[in-house]
């Protein structure tokens, strides 16, 4: 059993995906914080996963941002944030409220974001405000909204516990939401008839504990289901109490009778498998994620599960219901709050004119945006066309993470201003920047998010932020501040504290009951600063009539009918067509041990180790035809742009798919951007893109060397391919080009900007092998591999030798198993005393020329013939001394 | 009833020839053992340390006055064979005539001196045997001696360091572009020399002698160099090369060309007389170094027991006994157009290694600073192994061969075979807390 928390630890919650695991921090005295489940958090009872655990690895001042930049060069925040209100302010005068943008982040805290939301929709009079979220949760907020008319998660997180059944859609929950999974694998070992079926295109490493793996065609989860809705009727298995509470069945069968599940390429006994399970398996739990979601159907197969549910009242019981788990610590905190643009606030609609004018009422503003904003793809695409002149960029890489990504790239340059604020500086879209603004990290923050099952959590700084970073919620309201003096707003952001944000963002929920809908938490709207600083894990709504507890049992749903609506889908395929020039269906997600574009996780050599570069999936028949081999590079092409990614040969993924993770970025693989692939097609519904169905080409990157590197120092290669990653003391990069340079040590000497270090080199120009390893003194400062093959070394153990006294590091493995051979008897061979001994005794070796020829000592110059004698006597002494004393 | 073996010399091959005959037919003959140095089978190579102080004569001696007795081996030592009479199978002895059944011709060489004008002053010398090397070792007694070393091959930089670590300055001659050229490429030519410089041996390369001036007394005072220069000494050693010692053999009547010529049976032209080490020539070859010299012994003691055994010159390696100049080099090291180098260069800790290679076989290796391995380079060459597949670790050695299909080919793992992202979750990041 685990301690509960002890008076040194700080509670907080972990900053990467959805759960929202509690976690315990103390800092380690080095810059760094022991990191340690929390016990009493609901979302984990004290279990981490590798990325939490990992954490502390993560917090250094390492590449942080220090202080805030105009055009690159540091100044104050005054100038800064004057700076900023004034374009703002200008852009605003100029173009009006829409020229203005902030794409911001499921990383922001509830308090930032609802600064955020107030500052761009109450004041400066847009919704152009949306939030990365959109890449991962949109679909479900839509299709939550048409079904239950809020985006509302209807279950909690025990309800994984007490099904009997699991069905994973789109979602590789041991490696993304792992403290569920094992939640999951926990509960089954006490309930040894709980099932797990997981449908997804992919073998993932959730299938390993599955009962039923269905490999469906991408995107073809409308399909299933509408097969599945079909038998649920065919089985009469439909619950008519509960459709007295559902419109819309008959539409929606007719619908679904009329798709073909066939186009799943699922055999009828895996579908018959399926249905039967699912249907027979009253407490069963649907849990999706980002293969549900990230579609141009998205919102669809999210409708499509929820009709499973509402035809047989599946929902809101214990032990049952759909489930959406969402990737981010505070994508559900940002949905409450209003992040996106097509949202007000506390679950409120911006075209409806009775809570446009509430709000207006609550927030003092005349100016509150009267339509709807720009969801992020169309967003960037109105960056890049110049409608949009102002952008703030809060937390997040758009520059590697929107599809298309290169053309985000290039319309953020072209941007008259753009304002990114992060902890640091080495991001894609930092490097894009007109003002960069230090922001505190995790760790240093202070506030509250929501996991994917409604708990509010706080995070609490354990650390002090560096002297010039401020919280998010503190830039934004200064920022309105110096807004409102040039656009005569009247004082709207006079917060002095995140418990300021809190109670007024909790004082605005009641309009969620007042207009019936699902989130209120106004029984905190007097919490004091004391209670706020202490607040509990406690899942919403809080009010004074309820708190927690699950949604829809009851059947009273928040549309204006009261009834929950069950949608008329039709399958519709991925947007991009698979062909001729492009066969092969690109798969996108990610991998165990990062998150997201790695601007922390790679901060962690532990972390960075598995799978420390990028990599494509692809089947062996595919890859067999393509020429492909195992370790290849492989150049993959798009209609959208182009990568280059390390080929993984394996049947987890079908013929004719291939999937990347989607992690690496311009700061650790330039040429593996994922979403420079991913054409901008969104779901028409909800405006998230569809980053797990482009189609690509894939051949063989014809590299004329492969490389292997490590160094104690960062490193600036200069080649078609290469992927960093961090170590202990430095980081590990592969490398590949398709030309080789002239001189490998002034290369690598430039690479590692090491000009002066002392070299040890290995050439072998025949077949294309060199090797250098730099010193200064006899430690270690880098080393480089080369090879016109992938180069083949022991890269974790090199990994280790940086910075440590390391001779051999350019042979490139660790010394054979070799005991110490003493010192040397024979010195034509270079035996020593402990070899022959140890030859004479294991060998049985009785005679001199005995061990000459076990050992060649003693067969050149022969000097040493009389100590080898000496020494067979002396074993001999020794072993018949041993047998006397044994007698 | 033995046969009667005549063994004329001592040397280190006849040595190894009694080892084996006395191991694998030790009643086979009566053998006497003709020498005209006043003793038995000394390890010669290892006069350099006995030279540098680092071993005595004691050490060295690899068959005394006991191992004879025991072995009933007759000694004639301190005592030179006149001739030998293939015919009759009567050897003559300055004490006598001595019949024989067999007979070995182990006459050895002799050093070559360089006709110089002045080379027959007193103080010019070669280096051979214990004398030379007593002789050397008395030059330290003289405050501020000076020596000078022709020659900048094995023997010359031994005699050399072995003056040098007794307090002798040395002056090392060389006409070529480096040292040990025949053993070593340029690079590794220069690290030896730099290495030889550091422990106070001046080392001239590219450098050819004119005369030796002597002093009143006839005793060398320096060696004058073409260019002029004069570099005084108080001993003049050359040690450019020996020649085959075959007079004893041509006057006997055997066929003798450069050396005694011997079959790959080790056999002479006359029946029943038999040549061994540096004496001989086999193919066209003479030898210098111990370890063909062995073979010939072992060949010589199966051809004397009648077994079949034959003859067959293999690559040779060569290291230096120069204390901290550790150096290794086999083969043929020539740079050319179908051969291909693997050079493995560490300029801090000195450590320099070239592997040459044809038709994916190593033909040649120089190694300097670190010569571990050199053995093992050795016997891939010698096996004759195909390295391709060790290709890329070769240069670094048995204690880094490592089998490149087993290691991971990138940052994602994997060698040939394929593998698959998902491992099972017992594999995974154990996760932690209260379960």
């Amino acid at each position: 059993m685990s301690l509960p928390c002890q008076s040194d630890e700080t509670r907080s919650t972990c900053p990467y995906c959805g759960v929202g695991c509690g976690v315990l921090l103390k800092p380690d005295g080095q810059g760094g914080l022991a990191v340690r489940g929390d016990p009493e958090h609901p979302a984990n009872l004290g279990r981490l996963c590798s990325k939490g655990s990992a954490l502390g690895e993560t917090v250094g001042r390492d590449g942080r941002l220090l202080a805030p930049q105009v055009a690159g060069k540091d100044t104050d925040w005054d100038t800064a944030l004057d700076l900023v209100a004034e374009k703002f302010a200008a852009t605003v005068a100029d173009h009006g409220p829409d020229s203005a943008a902030f794409y911001v982040s499921g990383q922001l805290l509830t308090e930032d974001y609802y600064v955020a939301n107030k500052l761009m929709k109450g004041f400066i009079g847009s919704a152009n405000i949306d939030t990365n979220s959109r890449l991962c949760m949109a679909s479900t907020v839509a299709g939550h909204k048409r079904a239950f008319g809020t985006d509302t998660v209807p279950g909690t997180y025990e309800d994984l516990e007490t099904a009997d059944q699991i069905v994973l859609v789109g979602s590789n929950l041991a490696w993304c939401h792992p403290v569920l999974y094992q939640r999951i694998l926990a509960a089954r070992e006490k309930n040894p008839a709980l099932k797990i079926i997981v449908v997804d295109p992919r073998r993932t490493a959730s299938c390993d504990g599955a009962d039923l793996h269905l490999p469906l065609k991408v995107g073809t989860d409308v399909a299933l289901f509408n097969g599945l809705l079909t038998q649920i009727a065919a089985r009469d298995a439909i619950n008519t109490d509960y459709i007295e509470h559902v419109n819309g069945i008959e539409a929606a069968l007719k619908a679904a009778r009329a798709d073909d599940p066939s186009v799943t390429g699922l055999s009828q006994g895996a579908l018959d498998q399926f249905y039967d399970m699912w249907i027979n398996t009253p407490k069963t739990v649907t849990v999706f994620s980002q293969g549900v979601n990230q579609s141009s159907s998205g919102a669809d197969k999210v409708n499509a599960i929820l009709n499973c549910h509402l035809a047989t009242g599946r929902i809101g019981t214990k032990g049952c219901g759909p489930f959406s788990v969402t990737g981010q610590p505070n994508a559900m905190g940002g949905r409450e709050v209003g992040g996106l643009a097509n949202m007000l606030a506390c679950h409120l609609d911006i075209d409806n004119p009775d809570h446009h004018a509430a709000v207006s009422a609550f927030w003092n503003t005349d100016r509150l945006s009267p339509k709807l904003g720009l969801k992020a793809v169309d967003m960037f695409e109105a960056v890049g066309d110049g409608r949009i002149k102002a952008l703030w960029v809060i937390h997040t890489n758009p520059a590697v993470s929107m599809p298309d990504a290169d053309k985000v790239v290039a319309a953020m340059k072209a941007c008259d201003f753009v304002v990114v604020s992060d902890i640091t500086a080495a991001t894609d879209t930092a490097r894009l920047a007109d003002v960069l603004l230090p922001a505190a990290a995790w760790g240093e923050k202070d506030g509250t998010v929501t996991n994917s099952d409604r708990t509010i959590s706080r995070q609490r700084p354990a650390m002090s932020a560096p002297t010039h970073a401020r919280a998010d919620w503190d830039i934004l309201a200064d920022a309105g501040r110096r807004m409102g003096r040039l656009l005569n707003w009247p004082e709207a952001f006079d917060f002095k504290t995140p418990a300021d944000i809190f109670r007024e963002y909790a004082d605005m929920s009641r309009l969620g009951t007042q207009f019936g809908k699902d989130f209120d938490i106004s029984a905190l709207s007097d919490l004091s600063d004391a209670d706020y600083n202490s607040f509990a894990p406690t899942r919403w709504p809080i009010t004074e009539a309820r708190q927690g507890g699950r949604f829809f049992a009851d059947g009273k749903f928040f549309t204006p009918s009261g009834k929950a609506n069950m949608l008329p889908l039709t399958y519709r395929a991925p947007a991009a067509k698979t062909g001729k020039r492009y066969p092969l269906r690109l798969n996108t997600g990610r991998i165990r041990d990062q998150w997201h574009t790695m601007t922390r996780t790679a901060l962690s050599p532990r972390l960075s180790a598995h799978l420390a570069e990028p990599f494509l999936e692809i089947h062996p028949e595919d890859a067999a035809e393509a020429g492909i081999n195992h370790s290849d590079l492989v150049r993959v092409q798009s209609p959208a742009g182009t990568g280059i990614f390390r080929a993984l040969i394996t049947d987890a993924v079908s013929r004719g798919d291939v999937f990347a993770p989607m992690h690496w970025t311009g700061e650790t693989a330039p040429s593996a951007r994922v979403d420079a692939l991913v054409p901008p097609v969104v779901d028409p519904v909800s405006g998230q893109p569809e980053s797990k169905a482009a189609v690509v080409k894939v051949t063989r990157f014809a590299a004329e060397w492969y490389g292997f590197a490590v160094s104690s120092g960062t490193v600036a290669p200069n080649c078609d391919y290469w992927a960093r990653a961090k170590t202990r003391s430095g980081y590990r990069l592969e490398l590949a080009g398709a030309t080789t340079p002239q001189d490998w040590e002034a290369e690598a000497r430039r690479m590692f900007d090491l000009p002066d270090a002392s070299a040890q080199v290995m050439n072998d120009p025949a077949s294309g092998t060199a090797r250098l390893a730099f010193y200064e003194g006899s430690v270690l400062k880098a080393a480089l591999f080369v090879s016109k093959k992938p180069v083949a070394v022991m890269r974790d153990y090199l990994a280790t030798l940086t910075d440590t006294d390391a001779p051999y590091a350019i042979a490139g493995v660790s010394p054979a198993d070799q005991p110490d051979p003493g010192p040397t008897v024979c010195s034509c061979f270079n035996v020593g005393v402990n070899t022959i001994v140890d030859a004479i005794e294991t060998q049985g070796l009785v005679s001199v020329d005995g061990v000459g020829k076990a050992l060649q000592a003693g067969t050149n110059c022969g000097s040493c013939r009389p100590e080898i004698a000496d020494l067979l006597a002396k074993v001999r002494e020794a072993q018949n001394e041993t047998k006397e004393a044994a007698e | 009833m033995p046969q009667k073996l005549i063994i004329i010399g001592a040397g280190m091959a006849p040595g190894r020839l009694l080892d084996h005959l006395m191991a694998d037919a030790p009643e086979a003959y009566d053998v006497t053992l003709f020498n005209a140095e006043p003793r038995g089978t000394y390890n010669r190579l290892m006069l350099s340390p006995v030279l540098s102080g680092e071993k005595t004569y004691a050490d060295i001696v690899t068959h005394d006055d006991a191992w004879y007795a025991t072995h009933g081996v007759t000694c004639r030592f301190g005592e030179k064979v006149l001739a030998i009479d293939p015919v009759t199978k009567i050897v003559t002895g300055e004490k006598g005539t001595v019949a024989y059944d067999k007979l070995v011709i182990a006459t050895g060489s002799a050093p070559f001196i360089i006709p110089l004008p002045g080379h027959d002053a007193s103080g010019v010398m070669a280096y051979r045997d214990l004398e030379d090397t007593e002789r050397m070792i008395s030059l330290a007694q003289t405050p501020n001696a000076k020596a000078v070393v022709i020659g900048g091959g094995v023997l010359g930089l031994e005699a050399a360091a072995g003056m040098a670590a007794r307090g002798i300055q040395v002056t090392v001659v060389h006409n070529a572009t480096h040292v040990m050229n025949r053993q070593l490429d340029l690079t590794a030519g220069d690290l030896l020399k730099s290495d030889l410089e550091a422990r106070g041996i001046a080392v001239l390369c590219n450098a050819n002698s004119s005369q030796i001036l002597s002093d009143d007394t006839g005793h060398v005072r320096a060696l004058q160099m073409e260019d002029g220069t004069e570099l005084p000494c108080d001993l003049l050693v050359m040690a450019v090369g020996i020649r085959p010692t075959t007079a004893l053999a041509k006057e006997g009547g055997l066929q003798v060309n450069r050396g005694v010529i011997v079959d790959a049976h080790m056999q002479t032209s006359a029946s029943d007389v038999y040549a061994l080490g540096e004496c001989t020539e086999h193919d066209g070859e003479v030898f210098g170094l111990v370890a063909p010299l062995y073979d010939q012994a072992a060949v010589l003691a199966k051809t004397l027991t009648q077994t079949p055994a034959q003859f067959v010159p293999k690559q040779l390696s060569t290291k230096l006994k120069v204390t901290g100049c550790d150096l290794f080099s086999a083969g043929d090291f020539a740079d050319a157009d179908d051969r291909e180098l693997i050079v493995f260069h560490d300029p801090q800790r000195g450590i320099y290694k070239r592997l040459v290679i044809q038709d994916h076989k190593i033909i040649g290796a120089v190694m300097y600073g670190d010569t571990a391995d050199g053995a093992w380079f050795y016997h891939h060459m010698n096996q004759g192994t195909d390295i391709s597949s060790m290709r890329d670790q070769l240069i670094f050695g048995a204690g880094f061969d490592a089998d490149l299909t087993s290691l991971p080919h990138s940052a994602i793992g994997g060698g040939p075979a394929p593998e698959k992202v998902a491992e099972p979750l017992s594999q995974m990041t154990k996760l932690k807390g209260a379960a």
